[in-house]
This record gives C-alpha cells, structure tokens and sequence, in this order.
C-alpha cells in the first residue's frame, strides 16, 4: 500500500473537515487566480485595443490622458487639433495612413465618435484583427451612423433605426440634436474594446450637426434642418485625435519629434506601447497590493489546513502507534502527514481551477458588458500554472510543520500512546 | 551475556524516559528460546509496555544490549531497526489495535509495505499475499460469512478486531510475536479460543511468542511464565508510565 493510498485514506476517514479544507483552499485559489485572470485581461484588452497603431497624435497634454481618452473613450480631450495642422501630418511621407477621431458627443451614455472610412479599413485590434460589420456598411449617407456590437444589443437597434445624438457626454444628453436624427448603416462584429460602446458617425456629419450650434447651445434664430446641411460645404474646423500608421517602424521617432516639435500649434504624439507601460507603472503598486491580499488570503487557508492537521495529531497517535508497530519509521510518519498536506493542496487547487472556471463561465458576459473587460476562458497561463504549482507547492511545506510534529511524537512514543 | 540462539535476550538493560523525572525500568536479563511461548505478568505500572517497546526497538534503551534472533538490536541504526521490526516481528495491542480508515483486508496487508522478505514468505504460502491473509482471518474465524475483508476496520467488535490484529501480526511469519494484554478486553470463552488460535499458527511457524498480561491464569498456556517484577525493577517517575 503506497504513502498516498495511505494518506488518501486517512483523508476520506475524516472527509468533512478535509472538505472543508480543501474547499477553503479551493476559495483562495479562486480568488489568487480570478485577481490574476482580471489583471491579465485587462492588459490584453488594453493592449488589444490600440494593435497595429504607430502613434496617437492629441493636442499637448498629458500622454496619458490622451491615450485614455482617444482610444479608450475615458476622460475627455484637454484641446482639439485644426483640420489644418491634421493635414500637414497627414502629408507627411512617413505616414502610412490616418485615421482622425472627433468626440464629444453622446447617444445615452454612448460616446459618438466623429471620424471617416478610413477608420474601419486601417483600424486594427487584438492580433491586428481588422473590424467587421454584422450588419449593413460603412457610411454611404451624411448622416449614417455604424453601432458597436454592444450599443446595438444594449439599446436593441437594428440597421435603418433612427437615432438622435447628444451634445456632451451625459447619460440624459439634455442638449439634443434631434432635428438631425441619424440612420444606423451598419453593425460591427463584436472586438471585445471600447469600439463594442462607440457609435461612429462621419467628421462631416460632426459638423452637420453643429452647424447651427455655438459654445455647447444652439445658436438663438439659427435652425439649420437636416436637408439645407446637405447643401453645405462640410469641412471639419478640428478633430480631437488622430491614430496614425507609418510607412515603416524605423520612422515612429522621426515623425513622432516632427509632431512633437510642430510650430503651428502645441501638439503631442504618443507610441501606445510605451504609454501603456506608463500606465502599468502607476497601476502596478494597486496590483501588487491586491496581489498580496490574495496571497495572505492563500496564506490564511493553508494556516488553517495546518491547524485542522494539528488538532487532529493528538487523536491520530494511537495511528501512529500502530504503523510504528508494523515497521514504520518516524520518517513514514512525516512522509504521511505531507503527502496528506500535498493531497489537500492538490485537491484545493483542483476545486478552485473548477470554481474559477465555472465562475468565469458564468460572469463573462456580465463582466464583458458591464464593465468592457473581455476575459477569455482558456487553458491556464504558465504564469497561472506556476502560481498552482507554488500553491501546492506552499501547502505541502506548510504540512511539513504538523508532520514534524508528528515525526517528534512517534520517536518519544514509540509504540506507546502517552497522554 | 545472550545466550546464543535465543530469539530474544537482554542483558544489562535500562531506560528512563526522558523529562519523565526520575523513571527507570532495568533488566539485568531475559532470554527467550525459538519457539518459546512466554507469559510475562505484572500489575498496572510495573513497566509492560515500555519493555515491549524496547524489544521492538521503537525505544531505545539507555544503557545495556538487546540481542534479537542474533542481531544486536542496539547497536542497529533507527531505519534499521524499524526494518528489522518489520520483517521480524509481529505486534498485537490490548484494543484499537487496527488503523480504522483501512478495511479489515488492507490492516492485515499493512505490515508488507515496509517487510518485502514478509511480503514474499506471505505470497509463497497461499499464491499472494492478499490469499494468505484471507486464509488467516479464516483461520482466526473471520470468514467472508462473518465479516465483509473490504469492510472498514472501525466497524468491527472488539474481539473481531483483536483477531485481524493477530492475523496481521501472523502474516509472513515474523519470528517473533509480542502481545501487550491482546485478550483484556475479551471474555473468559473468546480469550482462550484467541490464545489458542495463536499458538496454533504459531507452532505452524515455529514462532515465538512474548505475551504481557496482569492474568496469572493463562499460564497453562504457555511454556513459561514470569512475574515481571523480578525480571525488570521498577523506580517510578512522575507521573507513573506502564
């Protein structure tokens, strides 16, 4: 009968406080992998969400900021860029190709995004993925709109729906321009990025819109309707952003100190990759505190593994006393007690990857809509399978100390039950 | 001095507990012959159990020799003497004789997981090991009619318990048998049927048997009896240990 037949068995015979055990073993697993997954799945989106662009281009601020508010549709734009200063980029021989981004409007709480056809050609996420349409197609009309796959769900829309846009970024959005309602032309596939809450309009129908609007109101005695706009020549004054594609990498510093050094007006480009480790920076002090709070909560379940084995010792010496009888040496006995800490590790890991999975099962679609954060159900990480490991690991030399114990006792006892 | 060819002898033996303040048990000698069946007997306290766990080698004495079947027990490292315990001798205890999370079948097996030269002596008699110690708990009247061999051991009487102590200890014949009290807890019919039983196998193997026992009146029983006090003497520590 081998060691772990033996400590399985003497797990099984006093199988509720080894499920307990276990399952609080199970619990902080879940939780040290879940924080992990959450942490991980941020970063991939993040990082997802800006593939394939060389450089943002905002007006001078924080590059930070500009990165949060131009791709990730958090915050908002300190200052626009002219149409002017956004052609003298466009023309540079460096640039591939650009995309201008125009925000500040809003459909119930979705961020407009003024921008043109080049975005959906040129835009690319997650492994350079380019976006897809469900439905419909790109801007054919002035005022055809193109959902994100989540506006269309959230908000029930199906191609030719009539919307009406918002003038700022609140949820009620007060100041509409409802005398020039948009047509939805098209539904995009799902990318698991703020594209999935953006409703995209055309720069010129940006405009369109606020043709007859001045500081935020409509102008008093100016109503411009949506048939005389058509008439007009539509040439955006300004863009808010622009993401921009290189002819070659080599040049990302080149055109990046052109932008950067630009006279006509206070500009700012940003690499995203670089931005982001700016950002990982600052959020890294708040992962590494959530991290040891999952690792104490770790810490505390393998404790109490160690305290259930403990209080159990006193009871199990008449155990002890007979495999000592049979041939056992104090050594069996330690070995014992750890292969019955490495089962209860091995257990607990197993139940927690199981919970893990059966709860990431059920709040993905939650977590995806609420909060934008796609977390993908996949085999686990080697980052994740070496955090098991040293969980199994950490319970194991934790069971070392009642097995130590008990390699103590079975020397001074002998055969003998002393009490 | 051990006299050669005994099973068991002792010479100049003492042990104290440690931190047990002042306990001493010494055996000036005590020999054994092959074969032999001996009853020690003595009251509560006159040091049973710790002489028991001396000739098993699982204590250590503090000064003097024990020799087994020849070997020179004390002068034997710690893994080696539980080696030699394992393959050489078999143990039955007063009660809670058995480890209760095994079946009746796998506490019977126990002792040839770390006894190989038992293991193949057990497989050679009846085919495996698992057939002679089925064959054994037959022999000791637990039959598959009386009691299911895959059943939890906890489940079982005390007296059925003490039979499956037997045959584990009689399982690969060890030369040496050692019984602390294992029919206490028995009554008058079940004791002398257990200890008949046991000399039985026993003879089979030409095994011997070193059994301690507060009853004088199982001495017919055996080839020789001897009141412990004047084989060991005793000075008590704080507090007394049997």
């Amino acid at each position: 009968m081998s060691l772990l037949r033996l400590a399985s068995a003497s797990l099984l015979n006093r199988w509720p406080v080894a499920l307990l055990t276990a399952l609080a073993i199970a619990l902080s697993v879940t939780l040290l992998l879940g924080v992990e997954r959450i942490r991980s799945g941020a970063r991939d989106s993040f990082v997802g969400t800006v593939a394939g662009t060389d450089l943002i281009v905002g007006a001078r601020g924080g590059a930070l900021n500009l990165l949060l508010y131009s791709v990730f549709r958090i915050g908002n734009p300190t200052n626009n860029i002219t149409w002017a200063s956004y052609q003298d980029i466009a023309a540079h021989p460096d640039v591939a190709w650009i995309v201008p981004l125009s925000l500040g409007d809003s459909h119930f709480g979705f961020r407009v995004l003024g921008t043109n056809d080049d975005y959906f050609r040129h835009y690319r996420y997650r492994d350079g993925q380019p976006l897809r349409f469900a439905a419909g197609g790109p801007f054919t009309d002035l005022f055809d709109a193109v959902l994100g796959s989540e506006v269309a769900a959230r908000l029930g829309y199906d191609l030719g729906r009539e919307i009406v846009v918002a003038h700022g970024l609140g949820r009620e959005g007060f100041a509409r321009h409802d005398d020039k309602p948009f047509r939805v032309a098209g539904i995009l596939e799902r990318t698991g990025t703020p594209v999935d809450r953006t409703v995209h309009v055309s720069l010129e129908a940006i405009e369109a819109i606020h043709v007859d609007w001045q500081g935020g109101a409509p102008v008093p005695g100016r109503r411009v309707s949506a048939e005389a706009v058509r008439a007009m020549e539509l040439r955006p004054r300004a863009v808010t952003a622009a993401l921009v594609g290189l002819q070659s990498r080599l040049a990302t510093f080149r055109v990046q100190r052109f932008v950067n050094e630009y006279r006509q007006e206070p500009l700012l480009a940003i690499l995203p990759g670089a931005t982001l480790q700016e950002l990982w920076a600052i959020l890294g002090t708040a992962e590494q505190a959530l991290s040891a709070v999952t690792v104490m909560v770790v810490a505390t379940a393998l404790l109490g593994m160690v305290t259930m084995t403990l209080a159990s010792l006193a009871e199990r010496r008449r155990e002890m006393a007979i495999l000592r009888s049979v041939g056992a040496s104090p050594r069996t006995i330690l070995g014992l007690l750890t292969a019955e800490a490495l089962l209860l590790g091995l257990a607990g890991t197993a139940l927690g990857v199981l919970l893990l999975y059966g709860a990431q099962l059920a709040l993905q679609p939650v977590i995806d809509s609420r909060y934008g954060l796609y977390l993908a159900i996949g085999a686990p990480s080697r980052r994740e399978l070496a955090m098991l490991a040293g969980v199994v690991l950490a319970g194991t030399l934790a069971g070392l100390i009642p097995a130590w114990r008990a390699y103590r006792m079975s020397v001074a006892d002998g055969m003998t039950v002393r009490t | 001095m051990a006299e050669a060819g005994a099973a068991i002898a002792l010479d100049g033996v003492r042990f104290a507990w440690p931190g047990r303040g002042g306990f001493r048990l010494t055996v000036p000698h005590l020999a054994v012959a092959r074969g032999e069946r001996l009853l020690l007997v003595g009251p509560s306290g006159c040091g049973k159990s710790t002489l028991l766990n001396l000739l098993c080698g699982t204590l250590s004495p503090t000064a003097g020799r024990i020799a087994l079947l020849g070997r020179e027990l004390t002068g034997m490292a710690g893994p080696a003497r539980d080696a030699f315990r394992a393959e050489h001798i078999g143990v039955i205890f007063q009660m809670f004789n058995l480890v209760p999370y095994l079946s009746v079948l796998d506490n019977v097996l126990l002792p040839l997981r770390f006894a190989p030269g038992r293991r193949a002596r057990a497989a050679a008699a009846a085919g495996s090991a698992a057939a002679e110690a089925i064959r054994l708990l037959e022999r000791l009247g637990l039959d598959r009619t009386k009691v299911r061999h895959e059943a939890r051991a906890a489940t079982l009487s005390v007296g059925q318990q003490q039979r499956v102590a037997a045959a584990r200890a009689l399982l690969g014949r060890p030369e040496i048998v050692v019984a602390d009290e294992p029919t206490s807890s028995l009554d008058r019919a079940h004791q002398l049927s257990f200890l008949e039983l046991l000399a039985q196998e026993l003879a089979a193997g030409g095994g011997t048997l070193v059994m301690v026992s507060h009853d004088p009146s199982l001495a017919a029983r055996f080839d020789r009896t001897l009141e412990l006090p004047t084989v060991a003497t005793i000075e008590p520590g704080l507090p007394a240990h049997t």
